[in-house]
């Protein structure tokens, strides 16, 4: 058993940190403040193969492994996890499930448009009434000869009013509960579909969540992903593996709150020593810093197994559980080193708080996490 | 054609700086980097690559983990690396530097077409000589403090930042020019650049290797044909402040003029 990255891994950390630091970092309390899509990065990580970096050559990617991808999420969001969270939901729930069930035409169609062609993707799953409860969704598509013509709305869809490509789950036979269920590859551009409201949420300012509305939206018969009827065990597969997304988003800004916090408490000094010294303070870092290399470990683990193509739900779940908490924990335990400081905006340490809270949230609760860590081992 | 680029992996000074009692670089306790003008050099020469499709082969003299930089390098789109390394070329100074890089850079071949390039001054040493000596030792015509590069068939015509203004001249391939950060802002890695750099060339030229050069000499390398002596090491005192003044008035400028002539500066 072997921890170390391999060193096209390791050139990655080192490129991603490099980028995170000179284009991320400067931007990013700016973007959080005025709630602006971070465009030119997410342009920036297009141009270096960063955006569907998972998708094959010869479809225009780059062919890393998750873990490549992991790593740069982590990467990102130790400075803004709302740039992680685009480039997350971009390659694991739109990239990702198009690639794993499309078809070869549907493959040599998005998969370019993703990588090279610089549209944005994401996943639509989640509506009013259906949440954690995916199964009772009420978008339906209906097949009218050689399209399917779809009516609902989804909401906090993730990239919703900038991407050009949906991976969207509608029912496509209300009879039949979860076997109903059907997903497509929508264009923004195909007629009857509009972006509804955009959310003003707590964090992750800078990732564009909006709802989105299908109003007899014309979706072409070839653009059904997967078969009829599949679409509930390809949406669960695909958020096995956006999990991992999610692991690493919340690993990094975990990491990122910790090194903040490093930083001052060495440079804070109060009853005449450096808080740091403080061992309080450092039985604090101590955790900090165990949960992240915990976290590191679960997230990687899941990573490298998705890349070996053996199943993975548990240990991704797991990583997705054990990094969002922590990130919560450890955000609160740093801002609370930055005393009142901590609650200004003038250092990031409440958005990286207000960040992490989603991570507990989305693609799954924690409980959510629970219950699919616990229904895979035998009980 | 193609672009031949110096490249020299220096410590990091942005971070910690860990000197010796004898007040030289402890280069051990360091982490290290590319010369940030040589990144300049390389980011030229791909540039350069993106337009016309040229090679670009990345060159450095150093120990054997300077390997891991030209695979960086390469990362970035260098197509070729070449590390020279050998226990007779440690202890160099610009001199026999210059005189090893040159044998490798001539080994490699520069022909009609071809420029070298090299970033300006490495800032651990901060001489500025290495690339200039590289050009005599090869017989090239040199043109440094590249602030922009354009290339025309075999004329290459380079816009030099000097401080007290620029000087455009014009040079005949092969030449070697001498590279500032002025002139553009190196590229990062990319993701498929990194996927692809341990499947490029990287060679080593060893003391073997260059040993029967012309240039190459037992008495014109390594620590024994440096003719530079380190006397003493120290850090020099800093610049006074400069002086401010505001407004375009006719009095601010009576003052301004008044000041330059007690300096006569005018």
């Amino acid at each position: 058993m072997d921890f170390n990255l391999s060193r096209e891994h390791q050139l990655i950390r080192k490129m991603m940190a490099e980028f995170t630091e000179n284009e991320v970092k400067p931007i990013a309390a700016e973007t959080d403040l005025n709630s602006e899509y971070p465009r030119e990065n997410i342009e920036k990580l297009f141009d270096l193969g960063v955006m569907g970096m998972c998708v094959p050559k010869e479809y225009g990617g780059t062919g890393a492994d998750p873990l490549a991808s992991a790593i740069c999420i982590e990467e990102l969001s130790r400075q803004c996890a709302s740039t992680g969270d685009i480039v997350a939901t971009h390659n694991g729930l739109c990239c990702d499930p198009i690639l794993t069930h499309g078809t070869e035409e549907q493959k040599k169609k998005y998969l370019p448009m993703l990588t090279t062609g610089h549209k944005v993707g994401a996943f639509a799953l989640t509506e009013p009434n259906a949440g954690s409860d995916a199964s009772k969704g009420q978008t339906e598509a209906k097949l009218e000869g050689d399209h399917y013509v779809m009516n609902g709305s989804k909401i906090f869809i993730t990239n919703g009013y900038v991407a050009d490509v949906f991976v969207v789950f509608a029912m496509t036979d209300k009879t039949k509960g979860t076997k109903g269920i059907s997903a497509f590859i929508v264009e923004s551009s195909f007629p009857g579909f509009s972006v509804g409201k955009h959310e003003v949420k707590m964090g992750l300012h800078g990732s564009p969540t909006a709802e989105i509305v299908f109003t007899d939206c014309i979706v072409p018969k070839e653009n059904m992903l997967g078969r009829e009827g599949k679409g509930f065990s390809i949406a669960m597969q695909t958020l096995d593996g956006g999990r991992i997304g999610i692991a690493a988003q919340a690993l990094g800004i975990a990491e990122g709150a910790l090194a903040e916090a490093k930083e001052y408490t060495k440079g804070r000094v109060q009853f005449g020593k450096p808080i740091s010294k403080f061992q309080n303070t450092q039985f604090t870092f101590a955790d900090m810093e165990l949960g992240c290399e915990a976290g590191r470990l679960l997230t990687y683990q899941a990573a490298v197994l998705k890349g070996q193509g053996v199943r993975y739900t548990k240990e991704a779940a797991m990583a997705k559980l054990f990094c969002s908490e922590h990130a919560m924990k450890t955000t609160t335990k740093a801002l609370q080193m930055f005393g009142g400081y901590g609650y200004t905006k003038d250092y990031p340490m409440e958005r990286m708080m207000r960040d992490a809270k989603i991570t507990e949230i989305y693609e799954g609760t924690s409980e959510v996490q629970r219950i699919v860590i616990s229904a895979n081992m035998g009980l | 054609m193609k672009i031949i680029v110096c490249v020299k992996q220096v410590p990091d000074t942005s971070g910690k700086v860990a000197v010796n009692p004898d007040g030289t670089l402890n280069r051990a306790s360091m982490q290290t980097i590319t010369n940030p003008d040589d990144m300049n050099a390389v980011e030229a020469a791909l540039k350069m690559k993106d337009a016309t499709g040229c090679k670009v082969i990345v060159v450095t003299m150093g120990p054997p983990p300077a390997a891991g930089m030209l695979r960086e390098l390469m990362a970035m789109g260098a197509d070729e690396g070449v590390l020279v390394s050998a226990r007779e070329f440690g202890g160099s100074d610009t001199y026999a530097t210059s005189q090893i890089l040159a044998a490798a850079i001539d080994t490699i071949g520069v022909e009609k077409d071809d420029i070298v390039m090299c970033g300006r001054q490495a800032i651990d040493g901060d001489t500025a000589q290495v690339g200039p000596q590289i050009a005599e030792k090869l017989g090239l015509p040199q043109v440094t403090y590249a602030a922009d590069i354009q290339k025309d068939g075999s004329t290459v015509t380079v816009k030099r930042m000097l401080e007290d203004g620029y000087m455009t001249i014009k040079a005949q391939t092969p030449c070697l020019l001498t590279c500032i950060k002025e002139l553009n802002n190196p590229r990062y890695m990319s993701i498929g650049g990194i996927y692809a750099t341990y499947n490029k060339p990287l060679e080593t030229f060893d003391y073997e290797k260059l040993k029967d050069h012309r240039l190459i000499d037992a008495t014109t390398i390594g620590l024994k044909g440096s003719p530079t002596n380190i006397f003493k090491s120290f850090t020099p005192p800093q610049k006074g402040a400069g002086m401010m003044l505001e407004g375009a008035d006719k009095a601010t400028c009576e003052q301004l003029a008044g000041i330059l002539a007690k300096k006569h500066i005018i």
